[in-house]
């Protein structure tokens, strides 16, 4: 099963600064360890939202706001998607990552084709 | 936590740690399965344990530790400690603590060589290749004896026998923990990958309704060969290999159909492939080529023909030219006739069922070709292909005959009415 891990923005990531040294050394070494335990399939992180944007198209009306956006710490600062075994796997992995960053870390299961077959019961319907 | 919280956390860092562990108490204890032992036990020590003091915050480095200092309390006592410390080539003080402290700092750098050595002692030929199968599930996937038997459909007690009797063998043969050199390691190295592949495989053949234990197989597979490919950056074969089951696994939703029916590779929804895992996949096959000083092996030239699938968004684009030239390439690697019969259907795809059929007829008198039934299937729809529909019926009732699949001899008698 796959999961996704994200950490979110904070005060410096959205001023455009770099991480410290420490957080990119400890970040790296998870990252280094998920792929040497074969489970990272995907990692990446995002820059500051005054370099993104907002698209919302409404009644056919489109609608583009650019960045930065006021609430960081609903913003993400970046994802992984782990394929583990359970998760506690993804929730160890977690813990992990939130001790390198110093900070929470949501954990999302990812939908997987597998979830729509008739004898799935993922779905609450 | 709940005691029930924490049993599924200590499960997940067995899972995570346990390769880890085994490996690097291999390398105190020289035997695997006495390494195991003492890794089981620090597993012991944390159920009893972390229910009442919590999960602690490296929990990895808690187990190794654990295990390490019974590693090497066990050597103590065998009174061995010296011999096995100038094993390890070091000098070290026997005077307490400091060489705790020194064999860790040992193990922290060799760590990685140990998984290493792991995986080349669980794949040994000394070992039934089912004894490297059920052992390498094991020590490096961490799994336990009961989700290996439901994973082979065998008895529980068939495969902790097959486990104990290999960790014997192992013992007895005096196998060395450490990772071939030379000529050997091209060898061994073949034996550890034919070991993953046909974990892959096992996985890759399960159906509905099989315990899920067995399609999980694929991913324990695809697992090993993302740290086999950690380990060993330098081997375009382990990069090739694991190229070929991320993209053969990128298929997976879409190879069967909506009553459990195999749906073959050209009649596949290409929007079912899993984009994530076909984008490993070639990443893999560029790294692999990217080696320099080596011709490619069959487990790259196949992931290079899966990769040409891969890339044709539509059937119709699939370059068929490239996939016979890679066929060429991979008879003259592994003589085969059934990699010479791909390369025909391959240059009847790109080149017409005429050249197809020239290919194919040079096949005719291969005595291992002489009761197989993809010959005269493959023959019967060129000549269909071709117009000649009399010599295509006769083709495909020939083939009916020979297959022992039930649903293919349909299809195949199905065709004959056709032509």
């Amino acid at each position: 099963m796959r999961y996704m891990i994200i950490n979110k923005a904070d005060a410096e990531s959205e001023a455009g600064v770099m991480a410290s040294q420490q957080v990119i050394e400890g970040v790296g070494k998870v990252i280094d360890d998920l792929s040497k335990a074969g489970v990272l399939l995907f990692a990446e992180g995002v820059h500051r939202s005054s370099l993104g944007a907002r698209v919302k198209v409404a009644g056919g009306k489109r609608t583009v706001t650019d960045g930065p956006f006021a609430e960081t710490k609903e913003l993400i600062g970046g994802v992984l998607v782990v394929d583990v075994r359970s998760r506690d796997e993804a929730l160890e992995w977690a813990a992990r990552l939130a001790e390198a960053l110093d900070d929470e870390v949501e954990v999302r299961r990812v939908v997987e084709e597998a979830d729509f077959a008739p004898d799935a019961d993922i779905f609450k319907n | 936590m709940t005691v029930t919280d924490t049993h599924g956390a200590i499960d997940a860092v067995w899972r995570i740690e346990s390769a880890r562990i085994i490996a690097g108490v291999a390398r105190i204890v020289r035997d695997v399965g006495l390494a195991e032992e003492l890794a089981q036990d620090a597993l012991v020590a944390a159920l009893e344990q972390w229910p009442d003091s919590g999960v602690p915050n490296n929990p990895g480095a808690w187990l190794m530790a654990i295990a390490k200092r019974r590693a090497i309390d066990l050597i103590r006592r065998k009174e061995t400690y010296q011999r096995k410390l100038a094993e390890m080539g070091h000098e070290l003080e026997i005077d307490g603590d400091s060489v705790e402290d020194d064999v860790e700092a040992i193990l922290e750098d060799t760590i990685e060589d140990d998984l290493l050595r792991l995986v080349f002692t669980a794949c040994h030929p000394v070992l039934t290749t089912d004894a490297r199968v059920s052992l390498t599930l094991r020590l490096l996937g961490g799994l336990k004896t009961d989700e290996i038997a439901r994973a082979f459909l065998a008895p529980e007690a068939t495969i902790a026998q097959r486990i104990v009797r290999a960790k014997r063998n192992l013992a007895k043969a005096g196998v060395e923990f450490e990772v071939p050199t030379g000529d050997e390691l091209i060898d061994r190295l073949s034996s550890v990958l034919e070991v993953i592949y046909l974990i892959y495989n096992e996985g890759y053949s399960a159906t509905a309704g099989d315990d899920w234990m067995r399609p999980a197989l694929c991913n324990e597979a695809l697992r090993l060969g993302r740290l086999l490919a950690e380990l060993m950056p330098a081997e375009p074969e382990v990069h090739g290999l694991l190229a070929l089951m991320e993209i053969q696994a990128s298929r997976a939703n879409a190879r069967v159909g909506p009553n459990g029916e195999p749906v073959l590779l050209l009649d596949q929804d290409r929007r079912r492939w899993d984009r994530l895992l076909i984008r490993r996949g070639l990443e893999s096959i560029d790294r692999a080529w990217a080696i320099e000083g080596s011709s490619p092996g069959p487990y790259l030239l196949q992931a290079a023909i899966a990769a040409c699938h891969a890339r044709a968004a539509e059937a119709d684009d699939t370059d068929w030219a490239r996939i016979a030239g890679l066929y060429a390439v991979l008879a003259q690697v592994v003589p085969s006739p059934v990699v010479e019969l791909n390369r025909a259907v391959a240059i009847s795809m790109a080149f017409g069922p005429e050249r197809g059929l020239v290919a194919v007829d040079a096949l005719s008198d291969e005595p291992s070709l002489k009761d197989y039934h993809l010959l005269p299937s493959v023959r019967g729809d060129l000549l269909f292909k071709l117009g000649r529909l009399d010599e295509a019926r006769t083709e495909f009732e020939r083939a009916a005959g020979l297959t022992r699949n039930e649903r293919e001899r349909v299809l195949l008698l199905d065709r004959a009415a056709a032509c």
